[in-house]
């Protein structure tokens, strides 16, 4: 049976792209490498000309489905529209040709774009220290949980300070991200609001808490009102303030981590500064640091004296590098691309649009669905499916892809029974709003009447549903060898 | 206006009028007064679309490093890249979507998932292998702290030849888990020297070719080893014509595949290759495509093995990570395919006979000498009298290489390095030895 890759296509001896040839014969050369560390038998790779390998993609490309595409809602993912100016800026070869082992001198052109951007997510955040390496924002949050433990070392209390307090709503990387760095996890459960119940919060802080990781707004599209006081008691206790930015898109600016008492921040350029998603990443995560945490930032540090700028390496405290060079550079570029275009105003058009969108959403959608949390969310909300007997949120989420739409994320957060979390970002105009609205209404009803239809959903895309207990019972994880 | 929002008056006040609001500040109402009081602009008006391209334009063109013929390398190299890889990764329903959360309307992503882990076991030579890691060296640190939640041991034996920006990631994701890394010399060749493996050791790390470009012999360590991990880190287009780590025993082989098919990028996004055996597999950070069928019975594709995912597994997870590096994941693949195993073989003998002519033309000059005496890929280091006036002659020239301060940081003194890829014309390379001919003379 065919696999549908590209191992299928082709035939011996066929190559895909023209290559200068060789100047000497091929024994000749080969024997520069030792014998017993020459390759005894080719790596089995395809063997496809250029126009056989262009379909394949192409036909793999029309079997998925971008934002590009259509509308994507999938929570806490900020799957925004992504300009196309920043696709091309970002391939300029005086950005993506430019080695990072040349001299500071000589790289004066990335330098600027590094502290262009370094200012403006500062003025964002309100924070005072940054570092752009982080490449994801999970890689943010573990750069921000190496800072904790550094300050506490500085302080000669990491031995004691050994738990972090993770709200039951906070982003799914956290929990693994404290414990990369050997932290204890300890849950602080949400209140019938869908906000930290504080005075759990209090009771579980101590001598013993290094700090919390809070999203705002939570995974329930529900911003803390009480951040202050949350703040305010964790530092009173000691300990520090994370905050994972994936959420920022509901009140960049507007509002700042900054003053919310963070210490730490970390942005996802991926979500909230409409850098593409890729399939998958690259991404990126800068963070932002509060003035006692800037010791430890990782080295280099950009820095500005006159015009020039310059790569700070002389900082003792620094946690090290968390990447090998700058961070990941052309989704900077992009990032920065997109700030300077909205300017202030743009921004906080952006916070609008998608506060507005999602709450939009969320009131015509709350006539068909269970809402757990009725109330004023921020740029997304959380569903159940759970009343449609045996129909489940996966069923739901499968008979939209049959109506057009991408499901939402599903079965995150872990608190609302059967969620569905629905993002639509700002970038999606009101037609398309209503038209997924009426097609929630539609399932709804199809639930009730043809349950069967969204069981075996879906039923008009390239595959009809795929049997992941199968592939985790008996993982066939690449293809084998003919 | 910036094209992006497609919010009007008439919109924005019907939707208002749904939530229940009059005001759209009210939508704002649940962030504390004091904070929004606080907030502070950034003083940046919006621009145009032509002003924002020649912004950047401009600042592109301000770096002067991009004119000079790049023999630098030091972990990130200058290959040739098809036409062909950027046109598919510019196709909108590849680098538009995102994790492949939902496979039905993902089987493009799952299937050059699926392609890309088998073209990296061929390549390593492993059995499984993940959908990418952010780049090479936290591939590294994720397969140091993978090795010390397998053996328990806490020591990790590194050779001083690990390029030096690799070891400064990997001792910071050591510091934060608790390990202690211990330095391992190297001989006069340029390799390793591995007198004992002391008690606690979780992990060997051995770099392949090393950062001096010299190829490793690969034949018994994993014996001298035994529980303990041989992770790998290898340049994986030198697997090309090099027999893969796999054939000696390797635990885990992880790599930097920028050179895959992906420009420099000012070192970012790059791609971490990660692979492993597949009694390790439940271990094995990062994504992974598995092969199953539909309904009806027809092949696909979904992610497999989440149970091992920070999403469900929480702080009991086998890495934080989530969002990958997959647009140059795919950028590998549709390069490997375009080149096929004879092109991959080509592009890699090229390099070779280039950088070795280059090494013989240099070694002549008066003065100059190769730092080290072992076989070499497409990198050596050069030594001689002034490396840093050669090098200075080297940029007069319009040449670049990676200069002594950075090659001293893997503990070589004294020394340049240079790197030549398949990209470095005969006029180049005579180029470069007319420079350093007119630094002696």
């Amino acid at each position: 049976m065919k696999s549908g890759t590209i191992y299928d296509l082709g035939a011996p001896g066929r190559r895909g792209v023209s290559l200068p040839p060789l100047s000497e014969p091929e024994q000749e050369i080969l024997s520069y490498i030792p014998e017993g560390v020459r390759r005894r038998e080719p790596p089995w790779l395809p063997e496809v000309s250029q126009p056989e390998l262009v379909r394949h993609y192409l036909r793999l490309a029309r079997m998925n489905y971008g934002v590009d595409t259509g509308f994507y809602p999938l929570g806490s993912c900020t799957m925004k529209y992504n300009p196309k100016v920043n696709e091309e800026l970002a391939r300029l070869p005086g950005f993506s040709g430019l080695h990072p082992l040349l001299s500071e001198e000589e790289v004066q052109g990335a330098l600027e774009v590094l502290w262009e951007l370094s200012e403006c997510l500062k003025g964002i955040a309100g924070m005072p220290g940054i570092t752009l390496q982080p490449a994801a924002g999970a890689h943010g949050e573990l750069t921000g949980m190496l800072l904790f433990k550094r300050y506490f070392q500085e302080r000669g209390e990491l031995e004691r300070r050994v738990k972090i307090l993770l709200p039951d709503s906070a982003h799914g990387t956290n929990p693994a991200s404290a414990a990369m760095v050997g932290f204890e996890v300890v849950s602080i459960p949400s209140n019938d609001r869908g906000t930290v119940d504080v005075a759990a919060l209090e009771a579980a802080l101590g001598e013993d808490v290094a700090g919390i990781m809070l999203t705002v707004p939570n995974t329930l599209g529900i911003f803390e009102e009480e951040i202050l006081e949350i703040t305010e008691l964790v530092h009173r206790a000691g300990g520090l303030c994370y905050f994972d930015g994936a959420n920022l898109n509901a009140y960049l600016g507007r509002a700042r981590p900054g003053d919310m008492g963070a210490d730490v921040f970390h942005f996802n350029l991926h979500k909230t500064f409409s850098t593409p998603h890729g399939g998958g990443g690259p991404g990126a995560g800068p963070g932002t640091v509060s003035e006692p945490l800037v010791p430890y930032l990782p080295v280099p540090q950009v820095v500005k004296e006159g015009d020039k700028f310059r790569l700070d390496y002389d900082r003792p405290k620094s946690i090290g590098r968390v990447h090998p060079h700058f961070g990941n550079f052309l989704v900077l570029v992009r990032a920065l691309a997109y700030i300077l275009t909205l300017g202030d105003e743009g921004l906080r058009e952006v916070s609008l649009g998608a506060v507005l969108a999602a709450n939009y959403l969320k009131e015509r959608l709350k006539k068909t669905y269970r809402l757990p949390y009725d109330r004023l969310c921020k740029h997304e909300f959380v569903l159940s499916g759970d009343s449609f007997g045996e129909v489940r949120t996966l069923d739901i989420a499968k008979r939209l892809i049959d109506y057009g739409f991408h499901p939402p994320t599903i079965y995150f957060p872990l608190i609302v029974k059967e969620a569905l979390m629905i993002e639509p970002t700002e970038t999606e105009p009101k037609e398309i709003l209503d038209a997924f609205a009426v097609a929630m209404e539609e399932i709804a009803r199809e639930a009730r009447e043809s349950p069967e239809l969204l069981k075996e959903a879906p039923h008009t895309a390239p595959v009809r549903r795929l049997d992941e207990a199968r592939a985790a019972r008996k993982p066939l994880l690449r293809l084998p060898r003919p | 206006m910036s094209g992006y929002i497609p919010h009007t008056p008439p919109d924005i006040r019907a939707m208002l009028q749904e939530v229940g609001l009059r005001d759209p500040e009210a939508l704002f109402g649940d962030i504390p007064e004091e904070v929004r009081r606080r907030y502070r602009p950034l003083g940046l008006p919006p621009r145009d679309e032509d002003w924002v391209r020649r912004h950047l334009t401009e600042l592109s063109e301000k770096s002067t490093g991009r004119k000079l013929i790049p023999f630098l390398g030091g972990g990130i190299y200058d290959h040739f890249v098809p036409a062909v890889v950027d046109y598919v990764l510019s196709q909108p329903e590849l680098y538009t979507a995102y994790t492949p959360y939902q496979a039905e309307v993902s089987q493009g992503t799952l299937t050059w998932m699926f392609e890309y882990q088998t073209m990296v076991c061929e390549l390593t030579g492993m059995e499984v292998a993940n959908a990418s890691m952010y780049d090479g060296a936290t591939a590294l640190a994720e397969a140091v702290l993978m090795a010390h939640r397998t053996t328990g041991g806490k020591q990790v034996l590194v050779p001083q030849y690990l390029n030096p920006r690799v070891r400064e990631v990997l001792a910071t994701y050591a510091w934060g888990a608790g390990l202690e890394l211990v330095d391992l010399p190297f001989d006069e060749e340029g390799r390793l020297v591995l007198s004992e493996v002391p008690e606690g050791t979780c992990a060997l790390i051995v770099q392949q070719p090393n950062f001096f470009g010299i190829i490793e012999d690969l034949s018994g360590l994993k014996e001298r080893l035994g529980e303990a991990f041989l992770i790998v880190y290898v340049n994986p287009i030198a697997l090309g014509v090099l027999e893969p780590p796999g054939s000696f025993g390797a635990d885990v082989v992880v790599g930097e595949g920028q050179v895959l098919g992906n420009p420099p990028s000012f070192g970012g996004p790059l791609l971490g290759i990660f692979a492993t055996r597949e009694k390790h597999l439940r271990r094995m950070p990062g994504r992974i495509s598995g092969q199953t069928v539909d309904a009806e019975g027809k092949i696909g594709y979904v992610m497999a093995l989440q149970t091992r995912e920070q999403h469900i597994r929480r702080e009991r997870a086998t890495s934080n990570i989530c969002t990958n590096s997959a647009l140059c994941a795919l950028a590998a693949t549709v390069y490997l395919a375009a080149l096929g195993p004879e092109g991959l073989k080509r592009v890699v003998l090229l390099s070779l006979a280039r950088a070795h002519r280059l090494a013989e033309e240099i070694s002549a000059l008066p003065g100059f000498d190769l730092a080290l005496t072992g076989p070499f890929f497409n990198e050596f280091p050069v030594r001689c009298p002034d490396p840093g006036g050669a090098v200075k002659k080297l940029r007069e020239a319009g040449i670049a290489v990676l200069p002594p301060e950075e090659v001293e940081k893997a503990g070589l003194a004294g020394a340049f390095l240079v790197a030549v890829t398949e990209r470095r014309s005969e006029e180049e390379l005579s180029r470069f030895v007319s420079a350093l001919k007119g630094g002696t003379s």
